[in-house]
């Protein structure tokens, strides 16, 4: 009886410990994981261009560096809402990486659309910076999120303390920003694409106040 | 006028052959081995081809664009507004049979078939380069005949000052038809000279084969000065009319579309410049077309010498 007691406990507790090895496993594996994962898009576009698949390249790589810059930054503020709502805290660590691949996609947006579309003729590209206003609010948010970049690392957040969180709460002004570049350059009224994500930047702004006016 | 119609009802050799592949193409799949004249391989080509084409002495000789690059990325929002979805989506647009309505200011309207549009028309081939309104161009060798032909055999009064164009209405099967992207059916305008200025083409066909849907089958414009959007395709319909048309551009953005819309550096589209263009051709593919340097772009894109003197006394930065 006694025997069979302890043999018992002995079988539940190694259970335990192997799923929590394969949970602290799988909470070790979440971030380079979801690091290739971001990484996806960008290799895919690379190996477009490498294999001929865009019949101009330079404008698939301009669109599609942009519009995964916009939804990775809305994928940052969703990091938040899935901490509180799914009570899943480890899902935070993920938000500096996420943040940052944000700024990485609108760099290569960037740095195409300069390097590449305009030829690195800077007078070309500064007076297409004045006078296309969708060209000039994209290249606000871009010195943005710069900002907040520069700022992610922990030296940062430690020196900047409590002006930190006001200086990265920014970052819905520089999304709104990100969304009105985009609206601005779509022709027609080909609305389904950014109704979505002005509908899911909506709804991270609702969750937030919400969220606000009960504490 | 008149002679012109009659010596063409005497079908040449040439022409004869040539209807033989629209009616062929026509026949696709409506027992068209029936007529005993396809070979099998043709069967299964993408696309009927015109034999013995006449040469338009006015090509332009640079670096042609490719026909896979001609055919893959294409502004046809009727089947989808990426530059992939008019390929993907080319079967929704059930080209046979096709009817044009002729109507408004002329003696001879009505509803034409396809055929009857095209019987007394002798195709040739004329290289053009093609500029988009999106600052990217190609060049890009047209199977058609001039507008000009056509629009005379209706024989337009004096009131005709404008011509109107319209693209097929099928919402059922288009799939971009089914979204307010623009005011469905596109429609498009040119003055009347403009209509019958020699370099306008009435294309049936791009490198010496038949228009696939993406490009605009069966029957499309084909206006070189101007971007490419006033190149109206998959025509149905052509009016006559007293007064400048509507369009569809510029109905859905009037300061950045205007109705005649010719190529000029000097006017900016408010969003983006209109002085260079990157050309997209055989040179500009894969890694090497990421570096490859935008070209300035040309007044009436290169066609200045011929297309000047209809805007003689205009202002093109307002009549944009
Ligand atoms: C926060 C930064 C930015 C974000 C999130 C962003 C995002 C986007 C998105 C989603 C598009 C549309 C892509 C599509 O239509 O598929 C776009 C287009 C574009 N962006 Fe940005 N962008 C940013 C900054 C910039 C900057 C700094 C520049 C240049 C200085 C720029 C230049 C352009 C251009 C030229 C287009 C239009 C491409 C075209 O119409 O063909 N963007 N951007």
């Amino acid at each position: 009886m006694n025997t069979r007691a302890a043999s018992a406990k002995g079988v539940t507790l190694s259970r335990a410990s192997i799923i929590q090895a394969s949970f602290n496993m799988s909470k070790l594996l979440l971030k380079p994981a979801v690091f290739i994962l971001c990484l996806v898009p960008f290799f895919m576009a690379v190996a477009g261009v490498m294999t001929n698949k865009f019949v101009d390249p330079v404008e698939a790589l301009l669109l599609i560096s942009g519009e995964w810059g916009l939804r990775m930054l809305l994928i940052t503020l969703c990091v938040t809402p899935i901490q509180f709502i799914f009570k899943w805290a480890t899902v935070a660590k993920l938000r500096r990486m996420l943040g940052l691949f944000a700024f990485f996609y609108t760099t290569v947006h960037l740095a195409v659309w300069v390097v590449l579309d305009q030829g690195l003729d800077l007078g070309d590209a500064l007076s297409a910076i004045v006078e296309n206003m969708f060209i000039t609010v994209g290249i606000i948010a871009w010195i943005g999120l710069l900002f907040l970049a520069l700022t992610s690392n922990r030296f940062a957040v430690r020196k900047l303390g409590s002006r930190w969180k006001s200086l990265h709460n920014w970052i819905y002004l520089l999304v709104l920003l990100a969304l009105v570049h985009f609206i601005w350059q779509v022709r027609a009224s080909e609305l389904l694409e950014p109704s979505i994500y002005l509908g899911a930047f909506a709804l991270l702004l609702i969750w937030r106040f919400f969220r606000m006016i009960k504490r | 006028m008149a002679k012109k119609i009659r010596s063409s009802e005497i079908t040449p050799e040439s022409v004869f052959r040539q209807r033989r592949v629209i009616l062929q193409a026509a026949g696709l799949g409506l027992g068209a081995a029936g007529t005993g004249i396809m070979m099998p391989e043709q069967l299964h080509a993408a696309a009927p081809e015109f034999k013995d084409l006449a040469q338009w002495p006015g090509s332009t000789d640079e670096t042609r664009t490719t026909f896979e690059q001609a055919t893959t990325y294409n502004n046809f929002y009727e089947l989808g507004t990426d530059k992939g979805d008019p390929k993907k989506n080319a079967d929704k647009l059930a080209t046979t049979p096709w009817t044009v309505e002729v109507g408004g200011e002329c003696e001879k309207g009505g509803n034409y078939a396809l055929e009857d549009i095209l019987k007394p028309h002798t195709f040739e081939e004329r290289i053009y380069r093609l500029r988009c309104v999106e600052a990217w161009s190609m060049v890009i060798p047209w199977v058609g005949f001039p507008l000009a032909d056509l629009l005379k055999r209706f024989e337009p009064n004096s009131k005709a000052k404008y011509v109107q164009f319209e693209t097929i209405y099928d919402p059922d099967k288009l799939p971009g038809q089914k979204y307010p992207i623009l005011q469905w059916p596109y429609a498009e305008g040119l003055r009347i000279d403009e209509a019958m200025h020699p370099l306008t083409l009435m294309a049936v066909g791009l490198y010496g084969k038949e228009l696939p849907a993406q490009n605009g089958a069966p029957l499309r414009l084909v206006v070189p000065w101007k971007y490419g959007f006033k190149s109206i395709k998959s025509i149905v319909a052509i009016n006559f009319v007293e007064e400048e048309p509507a369009t569809s551009w510029n109905k859905s953005a009037p300061r950045e579309y205007g109705f005649y819309s010719n190529v000029n550096p000097q006017v900016s589209h408010p969003r983006w410049s209109q002085a260079k263009e990157r050309r997209l051709d055989s040179d500009s593919s894969g890694f090497s077309a990421l570096f490859s340097e935008k070209r300035e772009t040309e007044m009436f894109n290169g066609y200045a010498d011929e297309v000047a003197s209809l805007y003689e006394g205009m202002d093109l930065k307002k009549s944009f």
